[in-house]
């Protein structure tokens, strides 16, 4: 069964490998002569006030909260979509209203999310 | 078989590492990307237990969604200031371990001691099955309608409650 | 889904439920007279529902491949929730315009947080408990900081919510552990196997975080922490309904999932634990809450010594018991409401007259509430002939059945502490000069609600026995 997944681990390492090599090869080959100068943000410009981290604004927050949860939502619409047409034939038509019930509410929400304009930056 | 075993040993190294990694990194945002790493290689430990569906969740979900949530997070808070509250109380530290502890006493003896109530022998065979998408739609849509569509409602009033809270400018 | 017409029609108080939802939603989206519909057709939903289940409580059945029980207790629970969410509705009306915190979203969590309670009530396996349990709790967590613009609200929303959630956590510790030990989610199969499960370390180390978890949300006495400040924080109106719903909620989903541990003639494996925290509950919401000031912190630690005498109900274990919890959970949900209901009335625009001294000559500006108010305290102390009475002698008469006449007694000296900061409030009504001259907005919604209660504490306290023989015919 795991040997399905080889390939996957293969993509993996492969590309592990090509970030430590590229990575690795420029710090060991690449000439460094650092100085004071060339450390500073800009090096011919104004010195840099306060710190990297800026405090970002909450709407990202918001942006990335309601993200998730359609994001779950879809996770529970693959199994649905696979096994379908297979349960359709065993148990008929309630596979899919249950589905429907389930989007609608969620959709219905969406709509709501909309209208109140969770979506607008403002 | 075994390179299952030798799967398995690789993905839990890297997730104790990488865990280990996380909680000592002074920089918050480097310790929430350790933490992707550590769910990363968690996906791949459900994988080695035949749970194929869970570890893509597991990747879509948390180290993707939850992963951004978190991030978001870290840069609205000013994570120098938590250190200083960690620094001004070095009990809260040893309390911290002492909980980590007993947590991990705990485990352990789940692990090792404690008795099943009837003894289920391995099926190779079924367990491979049972973590696929199919099995997992099977019961859901057939045994789990009642708990699958509770969840709409809980999403449902997730989103309500998100924008009631944190939406600036809400009528 | 359904196997036949009548299991959809056992299933309706769910189904309308989630109808109604959606239909709400629908109205917030598109109505431009929201404002007026929205609040009307929430209570009248709750009220449509809390009477169909009242009706056809002899529709037993379990639905749902065995996910779901209609009919009997379920539906009794079922009328508690949603005729008392009916009532908070009322009284909300006017307070929510009163706070200028209009929301349309406050009536759709609010049906959303009763649809969790009764998936809760009706669940007949662990993961439909959990999920009812996290739809309750994340209505709950939403409905306290609703009032955005305050601190305080903010402050109890954030508490409620951390301490919530590692409640939840333990919660779902102890369902891992039980499948673990049980290898099945089925409470089916749990009750039928409880004895020999209970051989095993595992699964009683499960039931044990499963109990703690639940005793967070019942605010049982070490797991209280948050009641008081999240009472004073959020809105009153919310307050009532964390008091009553959740509080009943969470018994409903004990009594549903651990049935087996109260099918003995008296006592079982957990006696130790119920007893314990039910003393402590009791003896400690009932002194603390005789140095408050606040109203609502008050109500708070009288909501914690209620926890404990509903405890001492679960401690004794056998059917009388689990009617005697039941008979209280409604008595005490109406009455809570009703004093509540009076408190969001009386609760000047600012946060003012919150203090309980400024109830002193409430009797004579304000006869009727006044003596509205008076009744409900007397019921929570427990005098007879009110409804308050009677759930308490219930509870305690089921003590001495299983033998734990100890702690029988330890509630009534717990119960004769509390009358005192109960009856305190009637003595400073009727018997103190005002110092607050009472600028009540008449609200006739939330009078409506609060006589609704008032008569409903009076019936049940003089006509016990026909609630009673209700609930012991499905035990």
């Amino acid at each position: 069964m795991i040997e399905n997944y080889i390939p996957i681990l293969i993509v993996l390492t492969i590309g592990a490998i090509f970030a430590i090599v590229t990575v690795s090869t420029s710090v060991i080959f690449g000439p460094q002569r650092p100085n004071s100068e060339k450390l500073s943000t800009y090096e011919s410009g104004m010195k840099p006030v306060g710190t990297t981290h800026e405090r970002i604004s909450i709407k990202y927050y918001l942006v990335a909260m309601l993200f998730i949860i359609f994001d779950l939502e879809v996770i529970f619409v693959y199994p649905w979509a696979v096994e379908f047409k297979r349960l359709l034939g065993e148990i008929g038509i309630s596979v899919f209203y249950s589905m429907l019930i389930f989007l609608v509410v969620l959709e219905l929400g969406y709509l709501y999310v909309f209208k109140k304009g969770g979506f607008k930056w403002d | 078989m075994t390179l299952q075993i030798v799967l398995f040993f690789i993905f839990a190294a890297v997730s104790a590492v990488t865990a280990v990694i996380m909680i000592t990194r002074t920089n918050a945002v480097i310790s929430a990307l350790f933490l992707v790493l550590n769910f990363a290689s968690l996906a791949g430990l459900y994988l080695t237990l035949n749970a194929q569906f869970i570890a893509v969740t597991q990747i879509i979900v948390y180290a993707g969604a939850i992963m951004v949530l978190f991030l978001f997070v870290l840069m609205l808070l000013r994570p120098e200031n938590e250190k200083k509250i960690l620094d001004m109380k070095p009990k809260l530290q040893i309390f911290a371990m002492i909980i980590a502890f007993i947590v991990f006493i705990q485990i352990a003896y789940i692990i090792f001691f404690a008795q099943p109530l009837q003894n289920i022998s391995p099926d190779l065979t079924n367990s491979i099955k049972a973590g696929t998408i199919e099995a997992i739609g099977r019961e859901l849509f057939t045994k789990y309608i009642v708990p699958f569509e509770a969840a709409g409602f809980l999403l449902l009033a997730a989103a309500i409650g998100a924008l009631v809270l944190a939406k600036k400018k809400f009528e | 889904m359904f196997n036949n017409a009548q299991e959809f029609f056992n299933t309706l108080p769910l189904i309308i439920m989630g109808g109604g939802i959606v239909i709400s939603l629908l109205i917030e989206i598109y109505s431009d007279k929201n404002k007026v519909i929205l609040p009307w057709f929430t209570a009248l939903l709750f009220l449509a529902v809390g009477l169909h289940s009242l009706f056809y409580t002899n529709d037993v059945s379990i639905v749902m491949q065995n996910m779901l029980a209609t009919g009997g207790n379920v539906n009794i629970f079922y009328a508690i929730f949603t005729l008392g969410a009916a009532v908070v509705t009322l009284i909300s009306i006017d307070y929510i315009k009163k706070y200028d915190m209009y929301f349309g979203e406050y009536y759709l969590i609010l049906q959303t947080s009763v649809l969790g309670m009764m998936l809760m009530a009706a669940a007949k396996d662990l993961f439909v408990i959990f999920l009812g349990l996290e739809l309750m709790s994340i209505s709950f967590y939403i409905l306290a900081g609703m009032n955005r613009k305050r601190a305080k609200a903010n402050e109890a929303s954030l508490k409620y919510f951390l301490l919530g959630s590692f409640a939840t956590g333990f919660i779902v510790y102890g369902i891992a552990l039980i499948y673990g030990s049980a290898h099945t989610t089925s409470i089916d199969f749990i009750t039928t196997n409880f004895a020999g499960l209970t051989s095993n370390l595992l699964f009683v180390a499960g039931v044990l975080l499963f109990l703690i978890g639940f005793s967070f949300k019942i605010a049982a006495f070490p797991f209280h922490m948050w009641v008081p400040d999240v009472y004073e924080g959020s809105s009153t109106t919310v307050a009532a309904l964390f008091s009553t719903g959740g509080k009943s909620a969470a018994f409903s989903a004990i009594i549903a999932s651990l049935f087996a541990l109260f099918n003995g003639p008296s006592g079982n494996v957990f006696t130790p634990y119920f007893a314990v925290i039910s003393v402590l509950s009791m003896f400690y919401g009932s002194i603390v809450a005789i140095a408050q000031v606040n109203i609502k912190r008050m109500l708070a630690y009288s909501s914690i010594s209620h926890a404990g005498y509903l405890i001492i109900g679960l401690a004794a274990g056998n059917h009388d018991a689990i009617a005697g919890v039941m008979f209280y959970l409604g008595a005490y949900t109406f009455m809570n409401l009703g004093a509540f209901g009076i408190v969001s009335l009386v609760e000047g625009k600012n946060e003012t007259n919150l203090d309980i001294n400024s109830y002193a000559g409430l009797a004579s500006k304000k006869p009727f509430l006044a003596a509205l108010l008076s009744i409900l305290m007397f019921s929570l102390a427990g005098v007879p002939p009110f409804a308050g009475f009677f759930g308490k002698y219930y509870i305690f008469i089921a003590a001495i059945e299983s033998k734990l006449t100890w702690l029988a007694i330890l509630g009534v000296i717990s119960s004769a502490i509390s009358a005192y900061f109960y009856i305190r409030i009637v003595v400073l009504m009727y018997f103190k000069p005002a110092t607050n001259d009472f600028q009540i907005e008449t609200s006739n919604s939330a009078m409506l609600g609060i006589i609704t209660s008032v008569i409903i504490v009076i019936l049940l306290g003089i006509f016990p026995g026909s609630f009673l023989d209700l609930i012991t015919r499905f035990i």
